[in-house]
């Protein structure tokens, strides 16, 4: 069984999704809670028997497919993808069992395991393919879930975010196909398996244009600037479940390919296009902290806030060195966890009031006590506070960049300091200050639903960040054997010194 | 005094004609059956019609066991050519024939079933097309090719409605000139190379090195109008939306899929070498009706309000993705073609068939057509299986993976960036995401919006039983394509192999 424990991640959620047509409505949450915490305590149980001392892709699965082109059923994970492949079984558990909707729950729930099923899938695919089409199948149920359940705009919602990460990944899908074809010419056979692809030495003009190509695809899906206006409306629109999803999964998607395809593959055409997408991350991060200040509803305050950290993010992947890298990973599973929670903590708000304009509240901490201290807490590892889990990723991935560029780096880590007082003040506005609106007088503070999802995110923000070494170190250990790839892999001068070289600095040591 | 003529009944091979005498053999059988007794109900014609059908895809399959054992097989005076491109267009013809004939069988009467004729010219038309698809001698394409319109154009009146005589006539009216066309380009050829068989054309021209240019380049403008009218190219697709609205969905389905791969295939028998020895202007030319095809016609989609025209646009603009590989012209493009146009004959012919099974006998209230978008709003909050249904289909014909057309697409941009034509690639990749979105349009309609009442007893009146199966046999094709992708390439492209495409 251990062997096939990916194989069984993937399709379990999808199994009982089908069987789950059978399940009477009234116990489908039930039956979603059960399917999601077995998902969950199997992606746990993948990483006890990971070996952190091994190298490579582990639990390695191989199935042709279609081998007249190429294409296997192919996964495997790494450090890199194990623990988000976590984070994605952890956060649909959560999400099931703090739902509060009450609209054909059992569609929903349904379309949530579907969905699980697909993003296990992305992140353990080792097939170009396979992995393109758990990408694309992901945007079926999240369409369905934003335009069915989300808000009065939630059907030109719904199509904007289908169409624009459709549109990329479309011509991401030209760029596999002439990487295949790219390994067809050079080995004689089709080949989409990422390794093999890893492998192929291309020369810097091809690497320049199969990293646009793919570069689209991925940079919606991020969403990087000028490539995020489809997020806003989603994130707007979206019932609860649905924007925890998107921002603490499915945004991953996008930084999670760049270092499984682009660095990788095109190393020399990453150093080429370090600064500029340097420039585009540090735009991401102050001009979307900028627009969330000017919000005047708490979540896209949230929405915005968790872009500017996708910068960050972005960042700390185009430092090309293990610290940056590694911070970035790191940060993605902690944006996950902040932002899933905070956009939790405004439907618990929304739920009550049904309005998500700020002006509406004020002084809530004096009506809903421990709801304030959650908030309080989440928002805190969102400003990146030290002893969160946000500032261990932040720190890296800045650390990593300054050692290629002190002035961004400066921008940069100002602008996340600065970041703070969006945040800062959209929770004066909320919490502090007299109760005015008589509505909030009477509020309820957390149930126990709520709690059960929120308490472990709570325990998980401030764990991660006093002790991330249990997750740090399988993700680093990958992370140096990717930096030892691309420096191995890297044609140009440029990229050589960018791209620090592991073997001899290690020599150096000894 | 003439000498009589000595020819040995063996070299005429006549087993070649076999599965087309079958099919027409087929049809006579049921003629006689109405001599000897009328009024019979419409079950026995469309069985018999099936086990024709049965018998015509079983010698077919024959042919192609001989074919991969012995190369291509000539018979006839040279008239009958059995070769891979032969083999498979007949299996999809007969293989689309056969899901599409029990769709006759609704729940409700409608008139053209009542009868028989129409059983019979429906085998002879596979006839026609069989025969324009086993041969590459002009005359006898324009004979098969005629047949088969012919016949069609009475099954589109038959349904005996204003809409569909005007849609008979329009289809008429255009299938003449296009045939006038494609006579006229047969006579330049044959004047300019003095045979009718386009493999001794292609060798004389080439022995010739393309001396009479300019002569080759008109016939060739003759060929493309006549093609362009059959296959419902950009500019010459006028006919196409209004044909398909005026016929019943189940016909508008498979003129969507059979009648087209017949012409495929002779359009990649007539161009193939003409693109391949490098005649420039053929290139261009048809490098800007594919383009133009697939853009215009997906633009035009979007605007549509009736599901059943915007279905007719998107088989245009499916036409124009797949005569792309018949500019690529490489084996893997020519393999990608026939792949992508068995999967889009499940995918389209389960839409189609979802459309016929909600086709209402008469318009209520304030609706324009038959299948208005909004009669669809909120299907799966009241028929949730139909609803999937159609979603699952409009998905795979959006190219969502892994449903069935996902892997034609991708094998055919796979196999326009293995030439060289990357923008081509690129232009066939955004066409996808337009069309994604009238797709998603409908999808829409049914999973995000509250029923308009008043279509709610119009869902699924039409479906009996058979109509079920054909639905579910089309989703499981639909669903589990991706297993049936490599076996298919695997014979495809060994077929395609023998016959040097």
């Amino acid at each position: 069984m251990q062997e096939h424990i990916l194989s069984i991640l993937i399709f379990f959620p999808a199994l009982a999704a089908m069987l789950g047509f059978v399940v009477h409505k009234d116990s489908a949450k039930a039956y979603g809670v059960t399917v999601a915490a077995i998902e969950f305590f199997l992606s746990l149980w993948l990483w006890k028997i990971y070996d952190p001392a091994g190298s490579g892709m582990q639990f390695q699965e191989l199935a042709p497919l279609i081998s007249q082109f190429g294409i296997n059923y192919f996964v495997g994970v790494d450090g890199i993808s194990l623990f988000i492949i976590i984070l994605a079984t952890f956060f649909t558990m959560v999400g099931i069992a703090s739902l509060t909707e009450t609209r054909r729950l059992k569609d929903l729930i349904i379309t949530l395991l579907f969905l699980e099923m697909t993003m296990v899938g992305v992140f353990a695919a080792l097939d170009a393919i396979i992995f393109y089409v758990f990408w694309e199948l992901s945007l079926v149920p999240m369409l369905y879930i934003i335009g069915a359940w989300g808000g009065p705009l939630r059907i030109y919602a719904s199509i904007k975010f289908f169409l624009y990460t459709f549109t990329g990944s479309l011509l991401m899908l030209v760029g596999m196909l002439f990487m295949a074809f790219l390994h067809y010419k050079h080995g004689g056979v089709w080949s989409f398996s990422i390794l093999d692809w890893q492998a192929m030495n291309l020369p810097v003009n091809y690497q320049m244009w199969l990293f646009g190509a793919f570069f689209f695809g991925f940079a919606i899906k991020v969403p990087m600037f000028p490539f995020h206006t489809w997020l806003p409306y989603a994130h707007g629109q979206a019932p609860t479940i649905g924007s925890v999803i998107l921002a603490a999964i499915l945004l991953k998607m996008g930084t999670y390919a760049f270092v499984r395809f682009s660095l990788p593959m095109f190393p020399d055409a990453s150093v080429l296009f370090m600064f500029p997408i340097a420039v585009l991350a540090i735009i991401m991060i102050v001009y979307t902290a900028m627009v969330a200040y000017a919000q005047e509803d708490i979540k896209q305050v949230v929405a915005y806030s968790s872009v500017s950290h996708m910068g960050v993010i972005i960042l700390g992947i185009f430092a090309l060195n293990v610290e940056g890298i590694t911070g970035s990973i790191f940060l993605m599973i902690a944006h996950g966890v902040v932002s899933g929670a905070l956009f939790l903590l405004v439907g618990v708000i929304y739920d009550r009031r049904h309005t998500k304009l700020m002006s509406e509240f004020g002084g809530l901490a004096s009506v809903m006590p421990r709801y304030a201290t959650i908030f309080g807490i989440m928002m805190m590892a969102s400003v990146g506070m030290p002893l969160t889990i946000n500032f261990v990723g932040e720190f890296l991935s800045l650390l990593g960049f300054y050692k290629q560029s002190h002035a961004f780096t400066l921008v940069a880590g100002t602008a996340i300091i600065v970041g703070a007082i969006y945040m800062l003040a959209a929770y004066k506005k909320m919490f502090f200050g007299t109760v005015t609106k008589e509505e909030n007088k009477h509020l309820k503070d957390i149930n126990r639903t709520e709690l059960m999802g929120l308490i472990p995110l709570v325990i998980l923000a401030i764990w991660l960040g006093v002790y991330p070494k249990p997750i740090l170190e399988p993700i680093d250990k990958s992370v140096k054997e990717l930096v030892v790839l691309m420096h191995e892999k890297a044609r140009t001068v440029e990229a050589q010194k960018r791209i620090p070289d592991l073997t001899k600095s290690a020599q150096e040591v000894h | 005094m003439l000498e009589p003529i000595n020819i040995s009944l063996a070299s005429l091979n006549v087993m070649t004609l076999a599965p087309m005498l079958i099919a027409i053999a087929g049809a006579l059988t049921i003629l006689c059956i109405d001599l000897i007794k009328s009024n019979l109900h419409k079950s026995l014609y469309v069985m018999v019609a099936l086990l024709f059908l049965l018998l015509d895809l079983g010698a077919v399959l024959d042919f192609g066991n001989l074919l991969l054992k012995n190369g291509p097989i000539v018979g006839m005076f040279d008239m009958m050519l059995i070769d891979g491109l032969a083999i498979l267009s007949q299996v999809i013809i007969v293989a689309g024939s056969m899901l599409f004939i029990p769709l006759a069988l609704t729940s409700k009467r409608f008139h053209e079933y009542n009868y028989p004729e129409y059983f019979a010219l429906f085998l002879f038309m596979i006839a026609g097309f069989q025969f324009m698809v086993a041969t590459d001698n002009l005359i006898l394409i324009f004979v098969g090719l005629e047949t088969a319109s012919l016949a069609l154009y009475t099954l589109i009146a038959l349904h005996n409605r204003s809409k569909s005589f005007e849609a008979a006539v329009k289809y008429f009216t255009m299938g003449a000139l296009a045939a006038g066309l494609f006579a006229f380009g047969a006579m330049i050829f044959y004047a300019i190379t003095g045979s009718v068989e386009i493999n001794k054309i292609a060798t004389i021209l080439a022995n010739g090195a393309y001396l009479n240019i300019g002569f080759v380049l008109v016939g060739i403008v003759f060929m493309l109008a006549a093609f362009g009218f059959k296959l419902s190219m950009v500019p010459f697709h006028t006919w196409t939306p209004d044909v398909y609205e005026g016929s019943s969905a189940a016909l508008a389905g498979y003129m969507s899929i059979v009648p087209k791969i017949a012409g495929f295939v002779v359009a990649m028998r007539l161009f193939d070498f003409l693109v391949d020895t490098g005649v420039v202007w053929l290139q261009v030319i048809l490098y800007v009706m594919v383009v133009v095809t697939m853009t215009a016609s997906n633009i035009w989609a979007l605007v549509q309000t009736d599901v059943k025209r915007m279905l007719a646009y998107s088989s245009i603009s499916h036409a124009g993705f797949v005569m792309a590989a018949i500019l690529i012209g490489s084996t893997q493009a020519n393999t990608g073609l026939f792949l992508y146009w068995a999967l889009f004959s499940f995918t389209n012919l389960g839409a189609f068939s979802m459309l016929w099974v909600s086709r209402q006998k008469n318009l209520i209230a304030g609706q324009s057509s038959d299948h208005p978008y909004e009669k669809f709003a909120g299907l799966v909050k009241t028929m949730p299986m139909a609803a999937i249904m159609m979603g699952l289909f409009m998905l795979s014909l959006a190219g969502i993976p892994p449903f069935g057309l996902f892997w034609g697409k991708m094998y055919m941009i796979g196999s326009a960036v293995a030439e060289g034509y990357i923008v081509l690639a690129v232009v066939m990749a955004l066409n996808s995401a337009i069309a994604a979105y009238y797709y998603l349009k409908l999808i829409i309609f049914m999973f995000m919006k509250e029923p308009i009442s008043g279509y709610q007893g119009q869902y699924l009146t039409n479906a009996s039983l058979s109509l079920r199966t054909i639905i579910g046999i089309a989703a499981i094709g639909t669903i589990f394509a991706v297993f049936a992708v490599n076996p298919l390439l695997t014979i495809i492209t060994r077929l395609v192999e023998t016959s040097v495409y």
